[in-house]
Parts: C-alpha cells; sequence; structure tokens
C-alpha cells in the first residue's frame, strides 16, 4: 500500500451534523422497515382469538415482569408448522416464485433490446424516449389492469383482432389464465426493467466495441462478450426491481388471473381479510421476506466477491 | 515551388524507404476523403507508408489525423479514394477482419477483464489454443515490464501501467501497422518523455510499422522517422522531423513547428535577396525558386537569432556573412532553466523573439530588461517560403 492510500483510508474527522445525515437512512430502515417486520413477526408468533386485536398474547407492560413472562410463554411457532403442513402454502409460494420468475425473464428478454434502441438513438429523442417509458405511469394502475380485463375478454379488441386476421377460428379464452397474468405484470413493470438497462447502457464506453472488433470480435461477438458483461449492474438491478414486487403482486393476479391456485399476495390477503387469521397471514408473510431476502443477500455475496477475484 | 513531399530528406538512423523508387509502399492512401455533413475531415489525401517506418500525423485538433485513423482502422467508411495495405484494397474488409490494430486514446481497456484477459483477447477471437495464449501473453506482459500484474483489473493500476497494457493488447496481434491514437496523451510529461523512447526502440526491435497521431510536435519529431503535417483534412508538408523544421514549405509549416520570427518581402533583382522587409533588405544563401518582385516570406527562428551587447565591425559582419543586423531593446526574458527566451523590439518596432542556451556560467548572462542590444542572423539562418 502506497502513502497515499493510506491517507485517504484515514476517516475524516465528522461534525454532528454531518454524523447526523449519515444517520438518516438508518433512522429511515429502523422506522419503516425493521420496527413494522418486528411487529409481523411477533404476531407471526401469536394464536387467533376473537378479540381486538384479533390475536393473544398482547403485550402488557403494565402487568410487570410477570406479564412479560406470560407473553412470551404464550408465542409459538404453531403458525409456521402450519405452513409447513397444508400443500396450500407450498404451492402457492411455488407458484408465485415460477410466476415472478418467468416473467422476469420475459422482461429482460423484452426490456434489453429496448433500452439498448434508446442507446442508439440520437440523444436529443433519448429524452423524449425516456419520457415515453415511464408515461404509463400517468395513468393509475388499476386503471390500466381494468384496460387489460376489457382487452382480454372473451369479445375484446384482441379477440377481435385475432378473428379479423384470420390468425384463430374460436376467440382463445385469455382472461383467468397464467398467460393473462404474464401480460398484466410484464406491461406493468417493463419501466422498471428498460430504465435501469437503459442507465448502464447509456454509460457504455462506445470505444470499448470498436476495442473489441479491432481485436477481431464481429459484432454480435462483441455484443456478448463487451456490453453484455458490462451491463450486468443495470440486469440485476432491473432483475431485482422486477421479480421482487412480482412474487407479492396481488391486484394482477386476483383480476388477471385464474382461481385455481392463488399467488402468494392473494394467499396473504385471504388470510387477512376473509379468515381474520393475523397470525397465519403473518407468518406466510415472514416466511415470503426471508425466501425473498435470502437469495439476494447470497447473491450480493457472490457478485462482491467476484468483483475482487476477477 | 517546395512540394509536398520529400524525395531525399533528412533521415533519421540512415532509413529512408520513401527515397527508393523500387520500394513498394505498406500502404498506399490515394485521393482519401470523409465528410461529415457538409465538413470534409479528410480532404482529397493520399500517402504511402513503407515496412518499418514509424510514420507521425501531426496537426492541430480538427485537422482530420485522427479521422484518417479511423478510416484504416475501418471504423468510418470513406466517401472516396482507396487504402491499399499489402496491395489489397481495405474497403470491403470490416475493422474485425483487418491485419491493422489501434491503440486507443482512452486505452479502451474492458474494465470486466483482467490485464490478461485484455492481452489475450484478440488472440483468444483467432482460436489459439490457451497454452499459445498463455505464452504469448506472458511475452507481451514482459515486454511491457508488466510481469506481476497480469491478474490485476484495469482499475487497479496506474495511469503509465494502464497506457501499456493498452500497447501490450495492441501489439499482441502482431499487426502490420499499428495505429496509435494519442498514445501519451494521458501521460505526465516526464512520463511522456521516457515512454516516447521506449516506443521508439520497441517499434525498432519488433520491426513494425506505426502510425501515430498527435498534436504534440515535440512528441512526433521525436519519434517519427517521417512526419505528415495536416491541416483542415489536407496533407500540408510530409518530411523527416529535421527537414520539416529546417525547410518547411509554407508559413503554416514554420509556424506551427516550433517558433518563427517572419519577415515579408520582395524577391530582389539578383535572386538571392528580400528586399522590402521590416528590417530592410534581406542576404539569402541559396536562390530563391521565385521570379525577381514576387512576395515571399523570410521565416527565421529564434535560436539562430544573435544577440551581441554592440554593434559589429562591417568587417566582423561579412565574415560571419550576416544577413541583417538591427539595433533592438529587450522587452522581456522568460527563464526556463536550458534555455531562455528573450522578446526583443528593434528599434524600427518589429518584435522578435530569440532563445539562447543556457550554457556559460549565470553571472555572464547578465543581458536584463530594457537593455540595448544589437540583434542580427546569418544568410543561411534564413527561410525563404513562397507560400
Amino acid at each position: 500500500m502506497t502513502s497515499d492510500a493510506r491517507m485517504t483510508m484515514q476517516k475524516p474527522k465528522r461534525s454532528f451534523v454531518a454524523k447526523l445525515v449519515v444517520r438518516i437512512p438508518y433512522a429511515w430502515l429502523i422506522a419503516f422497515f425493521l420496527a413494522p417486520f418486528l411487529i409481523v413477526l411477533k404476531i407471526s408468533l401469536s394464536q387467533t382469538a376473537i378479540a381486538q386485536p384479533p390475536y393473544t398474547p398482547a403485550f402488557d407492560l403494565a402487568a410487570g415482569w410477570h406479564g412479560i413472562a406470560r407473553f412470551f410463554a404464550g408465542l409459538s411457532l404453531d403458525n409456521y408448522a402450519l405452513l409447513g403442513s397444508d400443500p396450500l402454502y407450498s404451492l402457492s409460494y411455488v407458484k408465485s416464485v415460477g410466476i415472478a420468475a418467468l416473467s422476469t425473464a420475459l422482461l429482460l428478454i423484452i426490456g434489453y433490446p429496448i433500452a439498448y434502441a434508446m442507446t442508439r438513438a440520437p440523444r436529443k429523442a433519448q429524452a423524449v424516449l425516456v419520457l415515453l417509458v415511464i408515461l404509463p405511469f400517468w395513468t393509475s394502475f388499476l386503471i390500466r389492469i381494468y384496460a387489460w380485463m376489457n382487452i382480454l375478454q372473451h369479445d375484446g379488441p384482441l379477440n377481435r383482432l385475432l378473428l379479423a386476421l384470420d390468425l384463430v377460428r374460436e376467440p382463445p379464452v385469455w382472461l383467468s389464465t397464467n398467460t393473462a397474468v404474464y401480460i398484466g405484470i410484464v406491461y406493468s413493470y417493463l419501466p422498471f426493467m428498460v430504465l435501469p438497462l437503459y442507465a448502464t447502457l447509456e454509460k457504455l464506453d462506445q470505444s470499448l466495441l470498436e476495442a473489441a472488433a479491432d481485436l477481431g470480435c464481429p459484432r454480435w461477438k462483441a455484443f456478448w462478450l463487451v456490453t453484455v458483461p458490462l451491463s450486468a449492474p443495470g440486469i440485476v438491478a432491473g432483475a431485482l426491481l422486477c421479480f421482487i414486487p412480482a412474487v407479492g403482486e396481488f391486484v394482477i393476479p386476483d383480476l388477471l388471473g385464474g382461481s385455481r391456485t392463488a399467488m402468494i399476495g392473494q394467499t396473504i390477503w385471504t388470510e387477512f381479510f376473509a379468515n381474520k387469521d393475523w397470525p397465519t397471514a403473518s407468518a406466510v408473510a415472514v416466511v415470503l421476506v426471508c425466501l425473498l431476502v435470502t437469495p439476494i443477500v447470497i447473491f450480493q455475496h457472490q457478485t462482491m466477491r467476484g468483483v475482487e477475484r476477477d | 515551388m517546395q512540394t509536398v513531399e520529400s524525395k531525399t530528406g533528412l533521415a533519421k538512423r540512415g532509413f529512408a524507404p520513401w527515397a527508393d523508387r523500387a520500394l513498394q509502399p505498406l500502404l498506399r492512401i490515394e485521393g482519401l476523403t470523409k465528410r461529415f455533413g457538409a465538413d470534409a475531415a479528410v480532404d482529397g489525401l493520399s500517402l504511402d507508408i513503407y515496412q518499418g517506418e514509424f510514420f507521425a500525423l501531426l496537426g492541430p485538433s480538427g485537422c482530420g489525423k485522427t479521422t484518417l485513423l479511423r478510416l484504416i482502422a475501418g471504423f468510418e467508411r470513406a466517401n472516396a479514394g482507396r487504402i491499399v495495405l499489402d496491395g489489397v484494397d481495405l474497403a470491403p474488409v470490416p475493422p474485425h477482419r483487418r491485419p491493422v490494430n489501434m491503440m486507443f486514446q482512452s486505452y479502451a481497456l474492458f474494465p470486466h477483464l483482467t490485464v490478461e484477459g485484455n492481452i489475450g483477447f484478440g488472440l483468444k477471437r483467432e482460436g489459439l489454443p490457451k497454452a499459445q495464449i498463455a505464452e504469448r501473453v506472458a511475452e507481451m506482459l514482459a515486454l511491457v515490464r508488466l510481469e506481476d500484474f497480469g491478474a490485476r483489473k484495469p482499475h487497479e493500476l496506474s495511469g503509465g501501467q494502464r497506457q501499456r497494457v493498452a500497447l501490450a493488447r495492441s501489439l499482441v496481434k502482431r499487426p502490420r501497422v499499428l495505429l496509435l491514437d494519442e498514445p501519451m496523451a494521458a501521460l505526465d510529461k516526464k512520463l511522456r518523455g521516457e515512454t516516447q523512447f521506449e516506443l521508439m526502440d520497441l517499434q525498432r526491435r519488433l520491426g513494425l510499422t506505426f502510425i501515430i497521431v498527435t498534436h504534440d510536435q515535440s512528441e512526433a519529431m521525436t519519434v517519427a522517422d517521417r512526419i505528415a503535417v495536416m491541416d483542415r483534412g489536407r496533407l500540408i508538408q510530409m518530411a523527416p522531423p529535421a527537414e520539416i523544421y529546417e525547410q518547411p514549405n509554407s508559413r503554416w509549416v514554420a509556424d506551427f513547428i516550433g517558433s518563427v520570427n517572419l519577415f515579408e518581402g520582395r524577391v530582389g533583382a539578383d535572386g538571392t535577396s528580400v528586399e522590402g522587409t521590416a528590417l530592410g533588405r534581406l542576404r539569402v544563401a541559396a536562390r530563391i525558386a521565385a521570379e525577381p518582385g514576387a512576395t515571399v516570406w523570410v521565416a527565421v527562428r529564434p535560436e539562430k537569432l544573435r544577440i551581441a551587447p554592440n554593434p559589429m565591425a562591417p568587417d566582423q559582419q561579412s565574415a560571419l556573412d550576416t544577413a541583417a543586423a538591427a539595433a533592438a531593446t529587450l522587452v522581456d526574458i522568460a527563464y526556463l532553466g536550458d534555455l531562455s527566451i528573450y522578446r526583443l523590439r528593434t528599434d524600427g518596432g518589429v518584435s522578435l523573439q530569440a532563445t539562447r542556451a543556457n550554457t556559460g556560467p549565470f553571472a555572464e548572462r547578465s543581458i536584463g530588461a530594457n537593455a540595448k542590444v544589437w540583434v542580427s542572423f546569418a544568410c543561411d539562418a534564413a527561410i525563404v517560403l513562397t507560400r
């Protein structure tokens, strides 16, 4: 290590205000992520009760040590045991992850060429194209999904178009199928895939592609060997931005999907609002968080190690 | 009339293939034109480059030198003209099949690959066996003295090291012509000086043909066997460095390469003098290649101006074959260590620039500002320019 490197390693003394500013994000995370999660975790360890709130035990500080001891004694893992024993839940998880994974793959296949084409457009046109990508957000999400219900219904515009073009003899059923869910997710999440990809591809140094060509790479090979690896951060960011909310998606499968197996968001909704079973709903939610966070943490760890090793 | 191209030339190291009429050039550029919109970046340019030559394209920014390099590499398509390498017209050959390699000004190292990965990239594309690639990469690493850095990523290297990786990567495929686009622009002055000599040494040892693009005239003079001076897409003069400096073919070249004092006048009736200049009648050493009465310019390099504390006696003047002499006042001195630059104004009001090497002891160089001095130069120091 050179002396310059050591100099920069030294932590500069921060003022009180600077320290405060650094801690604001942590305070935010504690207040709006960690604390609610702990509450949900606590409820997931409780039992249903016909009461207000609809679960026991309640945390009662007035009863002193005795109350706290009783509170902890009242917690159990029964709800998690239920999740393991009833295949309804595991099927729901598998379906959610499956649909989210395939949707993310479709989003990548559709989003990458769009983002790539955007970077190749003239400078002035690029700002307009970015605006066009986010334009759908100006209309309510719910209205756009209702519009898809209309498009996909039995005598809707899609089927009329297919019949008019003589592509089908009988109008196919779209609504209440997984296909409709994929269409809804891919349509709704596309900007979340395109924008991070565009941001990384736009920064790509064009001279790197010229260097690849100079060293004997045809264009398509330079794309695979240079553009794709260098856009990996955008691919990862876009995939995470799409995959995570897609797993917990509720509105799209509820309005466009079938009723045979529910996605996990629908299962949680049913437990909360139909069955009034807050503890089970909370347990489902906690397992979902663990399912999502664990692979992300492992992935992050791997990429960090990869970055250092490569 | 001076020509654009030098025939005999003041060649370095006795290497002058361009003077050999029987020799075929390695790279022949004929009437090459490249337009961007209405502007011609390269405008009907023709030149020949020979095997083993270190060739410099020199000019101010925007003169089309980089465009010419990119045309040779195949990144740009010409509007007219031909590029012929080893007798083959390169027009239909895409960049990835051209037997030339380029070292980019930005280096363009692949950030996701190691130093070894970068250097081996071109060899991998050729489908060489792994063992052979490793061997040639190790060879190149040794050549640029980066043996211990093969496993590093480009961002873990210093600017000078990155520059050497870029050089190794462009050399590893043994190109017929290596194109260097401002290869030393990002280095600091001292490192640039060292690198210039390393580059020359490398080029001679490998026996390859190098074309370097630079806006730095001292860099071009240092490394190149021949320099092509370009301006606005056209070739102005092409000759060895010494000839470009000593015998520029125009005021533009004389002014672009180094500094110069210029005096406008008309060719005298005897054909060996210039009349009516700001310093009066100037005698020159050789017969002027222009009709008597034609407007010409006399260029004198600052280091060829003599500064003396007293006027010389007439016999001394003729002994030194003096072209002109004038009384002057010293306006300013810039002390650069190895030499000093003197700004002078003659009693007739002409501004002059002179340089002197600071060879004597400090105390002896006692001319101060506002000192009255006597300026003169020899007949053979005067370069007569017709355009």
